[in-house]
């Protein structure tokens, strides 16, 4: 048995065979490539937004979604499917057929060795604001019909993808707020390397839905300045960063064990060469809406550990980065975890300058752009943050302003981090590294 | 049929329609053709269709009514009582 010089057996190596990507400034994975790589935002205004008074007017919203839906779904679907299924099933779909495996008959026996876990962040609001509350506040419950429940229960998002492909492994939805898709290829990436299963599409989907943003615009966490001026509105590491802007989608990745991957010839994306789950339990400066900055630097260098990456082995990295306060702490933290000691950290990027915050698919999102930036070796820009934070200063040279071309990278950290104090960081390699 | 009962039939052949995952049923539907049996119809989305019948009609189905509702023909007639 051969292991990748990294202490991992074959048979527990995970790689990524599949892609699928539904963002605000792109659909599918080669138009998303070319959109992060010139640094295009997908951020626009919302009239909806204006007209209900919200502070923050823009949003990131895939668009042409519904021309797609109803070309690929029959309306028998299509009446139960919310925003976030389908995103979900679009991204599931492309990411199936991009692992080139073959879309079952609604005939065929399950997939025994294919599952899912597929999260959200807030999940079916959309439904429940604009049907559940309002049809039974008004003495209509009969009228909602057979389909409110598949599309308000978390899980809907993975059981409907299950539907579509016929997997019959483990199918679940996992929920860590803005951790959520990051924490989702972990979950799966671990089923597959304990021998649970073969494959598992993983990731994450979150609608667009006034009644998902209103909280956080009540909380003053998303960016009132920008309203005029909807591209560059999401600020990352900015010093007039005023706040996140929500965005919406869903990634999905397909992860395959290597010796299935190899079996089949399939073509390899990236492997997972490991990751940390953890959370700062509200202490040390964490609380439900901050992370414990230990529990960050902690949940970083347990995935470089697991993965057997060297802190001097990542090439670059994909943040959190919001456009909170909470930037200059997250980079602080990189900066330690890799212990940079003066060394100038990786070039650091933040997809969400493009896309926004997409909450519960903010992690797959970004890993999708992960893994087609290490896949295509390059560094996309993080717009938006000329003016670099002060705190954020001493590491300005590492943050690319336009995509940087990096034809010896390898390796590439996402992290995650969400309410509740959650983190999450993954590690990609590229499988000739 | 009188040629009232098979419009409404038309109608509500054309509600069961995207929901009827026998194809070949669909193609050869009358009103002995049963709505789960043979239409393959899903039996939560019945409750849809119903809604849906009550709509395009422009009546109110008691949810005893639907329990009677096994083919075609039995949405048919009760429609065509309602509507009377």
């Amino acid at each position: 048995m051969t292991n990748d010089g990294r202490g991992r057996p074959d048979d527990q190596r995970v790689v990524v065979t599949g892609v699928g990507i539904v963002a605000p400034n792109a659909i599918g994975a080669r138009p998303f490539v070319a959109a992060v790589r010139e640094g295009r935002s997908g951020i626009r205004k919302i009239p909806k937004l204006e007209e209900l008074g919200f502070g923050c007017r823009v949003a990131g919203v895939p668009e042409g979604v519904e021309q797609l839906v109803e070309k690929t779904f029959p309306e028998s679907e299509r009446i139960a499917m919310n925003l976030g299924h389908r995103y979900a099933c679009l991204a599931a779909l492309e990411a199936w057929d991009d692992a080139g495996l073959d879309r079952p008959q609604p005939d065929s026996e399950p997939d025994w060795d294919s599952g899912a876990v597929l999260g959200t962040g807030i999940g079916g609001m959309d439904t429940i604001g604009d049907k559940v509350v309002p049809l039974t506040d008004a003495g209509r419950v009969r009228r909602l019909g057979s389909t409110a429940v598949e599309q308000v229960m978390a899980s809907g998002i993975s059981a409907r993808v299950s539907g579509l492909l016929a997997l019959g492994n483990q199918v679940t939805t996992n929920s860590s707020a803005c951790s959520t898709g990051t924490e989702a290829l972990l979950e799966g990436a671990e089923r597959i390397r304990r021998g649970g299963a073969r494959r598992m599409l993983c990731g994450g989907a979150e609608g667009a839905s006034h009644y998902i943003w209103a909280g956080f615009d009540a909380m003053r966490v998303m960016n009132r300045a920008s309203n005029e001026a909807p591209e560059r509105a999401s600020r990352p590491m900015s010093a007039s960063a005023g706040g996140f802007v929500p965005g919406a989608g869903a990634g999905v990745l397909l992860l395959e064990s290597l010796p299935s991957a190899l079996e089949r010839g399939a073509t390899i994306h990236a492997e997972v060469l490991g990751g940390m789950l953890n959370c700062g339990g509200h202490r040390g400066g964490g609380s439900m809406t901050a992370p414990n900055p230990d529990g960050v630097r902690r949940c970083i260098r347990g995935a470089l550990q697991d993965a057997g990456v060297a802190p001097t082995e990542v090439d670059a990295i994909n943040g959190h980065l919001t456009a909170t306060g909470a930037d200059p702490r997250e980079v602080t933290a990189w900066a330690e975890a890799l212990e940079c000691n003066g060394r100038r950290l990786p070039p650091i990027t933040s997809t969400k300058s493009m896309v926004g915050h997409c909450l519960g698919a903010a992690g797959a999102v970004e890993c999708v752009a992960s893994v087609l930036m290490l896949r295509e070796r390059f560094v996309h820009p993080s717009i938006n943050c000329e003016d670099v934070h002060e705190e954020i200063a001493p590491h300005a040279a590492s943050i690319p302003h336009a995509a940087m071309s990096l034809p010896d990278m390898r390796v590439i950290a996402k992290a995650g981090f969400g309410f509740g104090d959650v983190n999450s960081c993954i590690v990609f390699g590229s499988l000739e590294g | 049929m009188s040629e009232a009962q098979a419009e409404v039939m038309d109608r509500v052949v054309k509600i069961l329609s995207p929901f009827a995952k026998n194809e070949a049923a669909l193609a050869s539907v009358g009103p002995d053709t049963g709505i789960l049996d043979d239409l393959k119809v899903n039996s939560a989305r019945l409750v849809d269709a119903v809604l849906s019948f009550e709509d395009e009609f422009d009546i109110e189905i008691a949810d005893e009514d639907i329990d009677g509702v096994n083919t075609v023909g039995d949405a048919v007639r009760l429609i065509e009582a309602k509507i009377a």
